[in-house]
C-alpha cells in the first residue's frame, strides 16, 4: 500500500472511530432522550374526563395549558388545589386551561375531595399511570406550564400558591 | 527514500528488524540492536513506526503501542473499581426523587468521602462521558494495535522463509550445527528428514539446499481474531443506546388486569398467577422446614395484546391479543424482540370486599350480597329487588388528616374504609354504614339493616421484566469467535524447523511461540530417525 491511500485508510478508520465516540457521548449525557424537558414539545396524549368526554393534550392548542398531576392522597396537592381554581377562574377567560391529572385513582375518591374544592376545571382519569411515565414525573405534585404552541415553558415540582402561579401563568398566556 | 538495503540486495522498510528476504538482523536502525530481536512479529517493520509528520498519522502511532493500551486498560480497571466503593446512584435502596436527595443520600450514608464521591461524579461512573470515552479509547487501540501488527506479520508469514541467512537461523533458540554425514548426499539427507517432520504433520517447503518445515501457522492470528471477538463485542453494547434497541422495564399486575406496557405498543393482562410448593413425598430427605415450604415454580398465565390505537397515548386501547401463554421463572413468553420474565409476586393481596346485606329487624334475614371493588368501585350495586347500596366515599388506604377529616395515604387498598347508603325502595329507608378495619358502624343504633362481613376476594401480583435487547446477537457473536480466537491462541503453536547446508555442514534451527518443549521433542525424534549427530542448543534454557 502506498503512502496515499495509507493515509485515506487512516483517515477513514479513526474517522469511523471518531464517530463511535460522539454517538457513545451523546447516549452518555441523554440518558432518557424522551424525557419531557423545559423547551420540548409536551407529549400529546388523550385521557377520560372525570365528567365528561375524552380530552386531548393537542385539542388545548392555542391556550395556555397548566398541567398539574396530583392524587388525593397527597397533602401538598391538596393544599394547592384552591390556588389553581382560583386562578383558573382569574385566567379562564384569558385563554388558561387548568388540567389537572389524577393518578391512578376512581372516580369515588376523586369526587368528593374534587367536591370539597369546588373545583371545575377538567379532571383527567391516568388509571393506568400511562401519563404519569410518559411524564417521567417522580414526586408529587409536579406542574407543567405549557405554552399556546404545545411547548414546556417551565415545570415545577412541590407545592404552588397563587403568586407563583400567577408568575409562571403569565408567560404561557397566548 | 527511507528504505534500507540489506547485504543481499533486498531494501527494507524503515523499522524492519529481520531483512524480510534473508532474515539477517539488520544492525543500523532506529534501535540499536544488542540481540537477536524479538520474533513476535518476525522482525517486520510496524507501520506505526514509519511516518510521524502528520496528525493523523501521530494519532494513529500514540493508539498503536502497546503500551498505550495496557496503561488505558490499567486507568478502565482502576476505575471501574473505584465505582464500586460506593453504590451507583440507580442502586440507592431508599427513594431519591431529586438531584438534592441524591447528593444528601450520600452525605448522610458515608460522611465526608460520600460527598466527594458525589462530587466527582462517581455514582453515576458507568455512564459518565470520561468512562464512556476511555472505552471507546480501548476498541480505539484495539483495533489499530491490531491492524498494525496483523498486516505485516501475514505478509511475512506469508512468504515462507526458506533459504535464511545463517545469522538468521543462529539467532533462533532452538539450534544445532555439524558437519555433513559423509554417508548421505544432501538431497538422501532433506527427503529423510523431510519424511520423519512429514509424519509429524508439519507442511514442507523445499528447495533443493534447503527444508522449512511448519506446522500451526494459525495459530499465529489467535489473539487478532479475539480482538475482532472484544470489538463487535463493544459495538454490541453501544448499540444498547440506540433507540429502541434496548427495554428493561418492570410492571406490577393484579390478576384480572390488563396493563400497558411502558415505551412500547403492548398490553399484558394477568389471567392467574400461582406458586408451587414441592409437597412432602417430593423431597428426597425429611427436611424441618418449621413449616415453611419450598417453591416449585412460579407462574403467570398471561396474554400479550398489540394496542392498535398506540399513537396518542391514554386514549381508549384497541387491543388485539397476540400471545398468550404460561410465564415461569426462566421461560420468559417472547414475541418478536419483547421478553417477558417471570420476576416477582406479591399473594394474597386484598382485591374485593365481600359483605352479605342483613335485615337485622326481620331476624338477620340475608337480603343478598355486595362485593366491593378495592380497584375499581361501582358507585350503585344493586343487592336484590328494591334494594340498593350507593357508595359514598372511598379511602384505600385510610388514616385520619390532622384537620380530623379522613384522609387516604397512598392510592394502594392497604387499609381500605368504604362510607355506603343502604337504600330500601320498598321500606323507603335510608341508612349510612361505614366499613373500617374489619368493623361495620352504623349510623343509628336501631339500624334496620346491618352488614355481615365474608371472605374478601383474594388476588396475586405478579411482577414482570420486561426486556428487550437487539443487539445482544452481535453480543453473542463477538464473545464466541473471542473465545475462537483464544482457543486457537492457547491451544496449537506455530512450529518451524530450519534445516539448510552451508560450507559442508548441516544447520538445523527451530522456532515456536510457545512450548519449547514440545518443539524440542520433535525435532530430536527427526534427529534420532535419520541418525544425525548433532547436539541442539537450547537458549531458552538460559
Amino acid at each position: 500500500m502506498n503512502k496515499k491511500n495509507r493515509i485515506y485508510v487512516r483517515v477513514a478508520i479513526l474517522g469511523l472511530l471518531l464517530v463511535a465516540l460522539v454517538f457513545a457521548l451523546y447516549s452518555s449525557f441523554v440518558k432518557d432522550p424522551n424525557a419531557v424537558k423545559v423547551g420540548s414539545t409536551a407529549p400529546n396524549f388523550s385521557l377520560e374526563q372525570l365528567h365528561g368526554s375524552d380530552l386531548a393534550l393537542d385539542d388545548l392548542k392555542g391556550k395556555g395549558v397548566v398541567l398539574n398531576f396530583w392524587g388525593t392522597w397527597c397533602e401538598p396537592c391538596k393544599a394547592e388545589m384552591p390556588a389553581l381554581q382560583k386562578k383558573y377562574e382569574t385566567y379562564k377567560d384569558k385563554g388558561l386551561v387548568v388540567v389537572g391529572v389524577n393518578i391512578g385513582e376512581s372516580p369515588i375518591t376523586i369526587e368528593p375531595f374534587i367536591n370539597q374544592f369546588g373545583i371545575d376545571f377538567p379532571i383527567l382519569l391516568d388509571r393506568k399511570s400511562q401519563i404519569t411515565k410518559l411524564y417521567r414525573i417522580g414526586p408529587i405534585p409536579t406542574t407543567f406550564f405549557i405554552s399556546p404552541e404545545g411547548k414546556v415553558e417551565e415545570i415545577f415540582i412541590g407545592q404552588l400558591n397563587e403568586a407563583m402561579i400567577a408568575s409562571k401563568v403569565e408567560k404561557i398566556l397566548p | 527514500m527511507d528504505q534500507r538495503k540489506c547485504e543481499c540486495g533486498h531494501t527494507n522498510p524503515v523499522g524492519t528488524l529481520l531483512c524480510e528476504s534473508c532474515g539477517k538482523p539488520l544492525d543500523i536502525e532506529l534501535v540499536e540492536q544488542k540481540e537477536f530481536p524479538d520474533m513476535r512479529y518476525e522482525g517486520m517493520a510496524r507501520r506505526s513506526q514509519t511516518y510521524t509528520t502528520r496528525i493523523v498519522d501521530r494519532v494513529w502511532n500514540t493508539f498503536s503501542s502497546v503500551k498505550i493500551a495496557i496503561w488505558i486498560i490499567v486507568v478502565i480497571l482502576v476505575a471501574s473499581g473505584l465505582g464500586t466503593i460506593f453504590p451507583q446512584q440507580q442502586f440507592i435502596p431508599v427513594p431519591v426523587p431529586t438531584e438534592l436527595d441524591v447528593e444528601r443520600f450520600y452525605t448522610d450514608t458515608y460522611g465526608v468521602l460520600g460527598t466527594i464521591y458525589y462530587q466527582l461524579g462517581m455514582h453515576n461512573m458507568y455512564s459518565s462521558w470520561w468512562f464512556v470515552t476511555l472505552l471507546v479509547m480501548l476498541g480505539t487501540s484495539l483495533i489499530i494495535c491490531s491492524l498494525d501488527r496483523v498486516i505485516p506479520l501475514y505478509k511475512a508469514l506469508n512468504k515462507p522463509r526458506l533459504n535464511q541467512h545463517k545469522s538468521f537461523l543462529k539467532g533462533q533458540k532452538l539450534y544445532a550445527e555439524a558437519p555433513k554425514p559423509a554417508d548421505r548426499s544432501e538431497q538422501e539427507l532433506l527427503e529423510q528428514t523431510a519424511q520423519a517432520l512429514k509424519k509429524k504433520g508439519y507442511y514442507l517447503f523445499q528447495t533443493d539446499r534447503a527444508l522449512l518445515a511448519e506446522k500451526g501457522r494459525f495459530s499465529r492470528w489467535g489473539p487478532y481474531i479475539n480482538h475482532i471477538g472484544l470489538i463487535l463485542f463493544l459495538i454490541g453494547v453501544l448499540m444498547r443506546s440506540l433507540p429502541g434497541f434496548h427495554l428493561d422495564e418492570y410492571v406490577w399486575v393484579r390478576e384480572g388486569e390488563t396493563v400497558p406496557i411502558p415505551e412500547t405498543p403492548y398490553y399484558v393482562k394477568n389471567v392467574a398467577y400461582k406458586t408451587e410448593y414441592y409437597t412432602e413425598e417430593e423431597m428426597p430427605q425429611k427436611l424441618d422446614l418449621n413449616g415453611g415450604a419450598i417453591a416449585k415454580s412460579y407462574q403467570t398465565d398471561a396474554i400479550l395484546y398489540l394496542n392498535r390505537n398506540a399513537d396518542i397515548p391514554g386514549a381508549k386501547p384497541d387491543l388485539v391479543e397476540v400471545k398468550s401463554g404460561p410465564i415461569i421463572v426462566n421461560h420468559p413468553m417472547k414475541h418478536e424482540s419483547i421478553y417477558l420474565y417471570q420476576s416477582g409476586f406479591q399473594e394474597m393481596q386484598l382485591g374485593a370486599l365481600n359483605f352479605t346485606l342483613l335485615d337485622v329487624k326481620n331476624g338477620n334475614k340475608e337480603i343478598g350480597p355486595i362485593k366491593l371493588d378495592l380497584y375499581n368501585p361501582e358507585r350503585d350495586i344493586q343487592v336484590a329487588e328494591g334494594y340498593k347500596v350507593r357508595v359514598l366515599d372511598y379511602f384505600p388506604d385510610f388514616a385520619m388528616g390532622k384537620d380530623g377529616k379522613p384522609i387516604t395515604q397512598t392510592n394502594l387498598p392497604k387499609n381500605p374504609m368504604f362510607a355506603m347508603e343502604i337504600v330500601s325502595e320498598r321500606d323507603a329507608i335510608n341508612e349510612k354504614v361505614v366499613y373500617l378495619e374489619g368493623s361495620i358502624l352504623t349510623q343509628k343504633n336501631d339500624a334496620q339493616f346491618g352488614l355481615k362481613i365474608s371472605m374478601p376476594d383474594l388476588i396475586d401480583i405478579t411482577g414482570l421484566n420486561v426486556r428487550t435487547d437487539k443487539a445482544l446477537p452481535l453480543v453473542w457473536v463477538g464473545s464466541f469467535i473471542f473465545m475462537i480466537g483464544v482457543v486457537m491462541g492457547f491451544f496449537w503453536q506455530h512450529r518451524r524447523i530450519w534445516i539448510q547446508f552451508q560450507d559442508g555442514n548441516i544447520l538445523i534451527a527451530g522456532h515456536t511461540n510457545k512450548n519449547w518443549f514440545g518443539l524440542r521433542k520433535e525435532v530430536e525424534g527427526m534427529v534420532q530417525q535419520t541418525n544425525l549427530s548433532v547436539t541442539l542448543e537450547d537458549k531458552s534454557k538460559v
